[in-house]
């Protein structure tokens, strides 16, 4: 482990620890061990749900950014930008529609998120995956944007009901808010499964470097790579997507801010934006829980807000790197 | 896989291509190409754009798979050897390489250990085949500084740098001299020259004839997919290849040895 990552890694404890305490009535992590304390209920039942999921969301976000520049070679990318995030939104709402979690299974909304977020990274390669030019990666990301934003809006439209309309609307916005144990045991095994996959595509990524050619030479399978890479996105920001809805710029953000203390190469990128992922997003929904308004802002809201200004200061500051900034 | 043995026989050390074809689109890029190198040279490809020079440096390395025939290393088809032992063997140094992130010269030549690396990132040995190859490019005192602020000629001299730090048996570099003054020309050159001294078998890509010339043990010709000459370079490069290949006239020379070419100008049509 690298002194980056460690203290990334101590940040996010401390964070954890404090936002578990943190609210109108604190909760010392002590009370654990009172289970007849009424804020015992406080902290398992309200906190303790949303800490788990904004460290997994988080942490799947930062990563599958990370990952998914290191692969388009261009440091625009993430989940949200490639409309896969969109693609994943759109499976959820349309198991949300046919109230597939209400009839049929809990595991509805992650699976219909997942095969979204597939469907969603499947095209995307095919679009833009044999292609060199980051343009037409984005490009790509666009036109997936604009189905997986088509198809919600069709699925809101015929949604049955004002209560059916009003369950979409409140997802799609993006929030952690009253979400259970149950959404943790939901989301977490695909969000890890997906993580432990990205990992591994550290040293193909670093060989990218050099471009397609370079990196076969260096032994790398660019068909395998990709493959694991929808899987894993699928995964990952599927889960993420069916538990949070759509939080958008922690994918994109996280790999920014850490990219200058790691060197820049991709692998040295993956496990510090996993923990920083994990620890931008915990902090972000720990402020929106805290800060008094009068009705709780909608965490993706608030990444939007704090996030779209932070891209256009990196697009204007020049300070993408990766071959964005070389190739039109 | 089924077919015949490579016809050289199985033991020979060569890299071999046997009726090489590869159809893109619906234009064959190489035709029916055969071809044994040989270590220990310098094997030189030249041809006219679009000839098809990139893609045979491609197909000998193995990133590119041929439409049909095969490609041979030490009498074993390279299509059957696992990704990573290839990329052990064969060094590809692929044209126009865009560095995508602004990482060190030291962690660029690091991405040639790639093939040899464990699971726990570089060894000693990696580190000291990455300190070898900075050394041999004589880009050490480059080693710390991040790519995108080197010259052209510098960033060139480190990409090659990388190609060497995998020692590989096989070194093929796709127009390595791009970008490089005369001076550092001949130094990458005499880099090569020296690789092929310690028994690799170099194949390069080369638009200038007489560099070509002076650096060859031997000519490869490459025109429309098909081989036009094959050989030493005072026997492959005569005036009469040039104009049909080129469409020039030229003067070649041969003094002690060192062949010299001096092109005259385009040749007339017909003429």
């Amino acid at each position: 482990m690298t002194r980056l990552e460690a203290k990334l890694l101590a940040a996010l404890g401390l964070l954890a620890v404090a936002s578990l305490w943190a609210g109108p009535v604190p909760t010392p992590l002590s009370v654990l061990a009172h289970p007849d304390d009424p804020r015992f209920i406080i902290l398992t039942q309200l906190r303790l749900p949303r800490v788990l999921l904004a460290i997994l969301v988080g942490g799947a976000m930062g990563l599958s950014g990370a990952t998914l520049q290191g692969y388009s070679r261009n440091a625009l990318a993430d989940p949200g930008v490639l409309g896969v995030s969109s693609m994943a939104s759109a499976g959820a709402v349309i198991a949300l529609y046919f109230g597939l979690t209400a009839h049929a299974t809990p595991w509805a909304l992650p699976v219909s998120a997942a095969l979204g977020a597939a469907l969603g990274g499947g095209l995307l390669m095919a679009l833009a995956g044999w292609s060199e030019s980051a343009t037409t990666f984005i490009l790509a990301g666009v036109l997936l944007n604009t189905l997986g934003g088509a198809a919600t809006a069709l699925a809101l439209s015929l949604a049955p009901g004002p209560w059916a309309q009003a369950e979409i609307v409140n997802w799609l916005m993006g929030s952690l808010t009253d979400r259970s144990l149950d959404e943790v045991r939901l989301a977490a095994p695909f969000i890890v499964a997906g993580c432990g996959l990205l990992l591994a595509t550290g040293r193909s990524l670093d060989a990218l470097t050099l471009g397609d050619a370079a990196a076969a030479g260096l032994g790398v399978s660019l068909p395998r790579l990709r493959m694991l890479l929808i899987v894993a996105v699928a995964l990952s920001a599927g889960a993420s997507v069916a538990v949070s809805g759509v939080i958008g710029f922690v994918g994109l953000i996280t790999p920014h801010l850490l990219r200058p203390h790691v060197g820049a190469r991709p692998s040295a990128l993956l496990v510090p934006s996993l923990i920083g992922g994990a620890l931008l997003l915990l902090a972000a929904d720990t402020a929106v829980r805290l800060v008094p308004t009068p009705a709780e802002l909608k965490l993706g809201v608030a990444m939007a807000v704090v996030g779209a200004p932070f891209f256009l200061w990196v697009l204007v500051r020049g300070g993408v790197q990766g071959r964005w900034s070389r190739q039109a | 896989m089924s077919g015949p043995a490579d016809p050289s026989g199985p033991d020979s050390r060569h890299l071999a291509a046997r009726d090489l074809v590869l159809i893109r689109g619906r234009r064959p890029v190489l035709d029916g190409i055969d071809l044994a190198l040989r270590p220990g040279e310098i094997t030189v490809i030249l041809g006219p754009n679009g000839a098809g020079k990139s893609t045979l440096i491609a197909a000998l390395s193995g990133v590119l798979a041929p439409t049909r025939g095969e490609v041979w290393l030490d009498g074993q088809r390279l299509s059957e050897l696992e990704r990573r032992a290839r990329a052990r063997r064969i060094a590809l140094l692929p044209q126009h390489t865009d560095i995508a992130w602004p990482i060190t010269a030291r962690s660029l030549v690091e991405l040639g250990r790639i093939p040899h690396q464990g699971a726990f990132g570089l060894s000693a040995a990696d580190r000291t085949a990455v300190d070898r190859a900075l050394l041999a490019a004589g880009v050490t005192e480059l080693a710390e500084r991040p790519v995108a602020d080197l010259s052209g000629g510098e960033r060139a001299r480190v990409l090659i740098a990388r190609a060497l730090a995998g020692a590989a048996d096989w070194l093929l570099a796709d127009e390595p001299l791009t970008g490089l003054d005369p001076g550092h020309a001949l130094d990458a050159l005499a880099l090569f020259r020296t690789e092929a001294a310690r028994g690799a078998g170099v194949v390069l890509t080369l638009h200038d004839l007489d560099l070509a010339a002076r650096t060859a043990d031997r000519i490869v010709v490459l025109a429309q997919g098909r081989l036009q000459a094959d050989g030493p370079p005072a026997a492959a490069l005569t005036p009469a290849l040039l104009h049909r290949v080129y469409g020039v006239t030229a003067e070649v020379t041969v003094t002690d040895g060192r062949v010299r070419i001096d092109i005259r100008g385009r040749a007339e049509a017909g003429a």
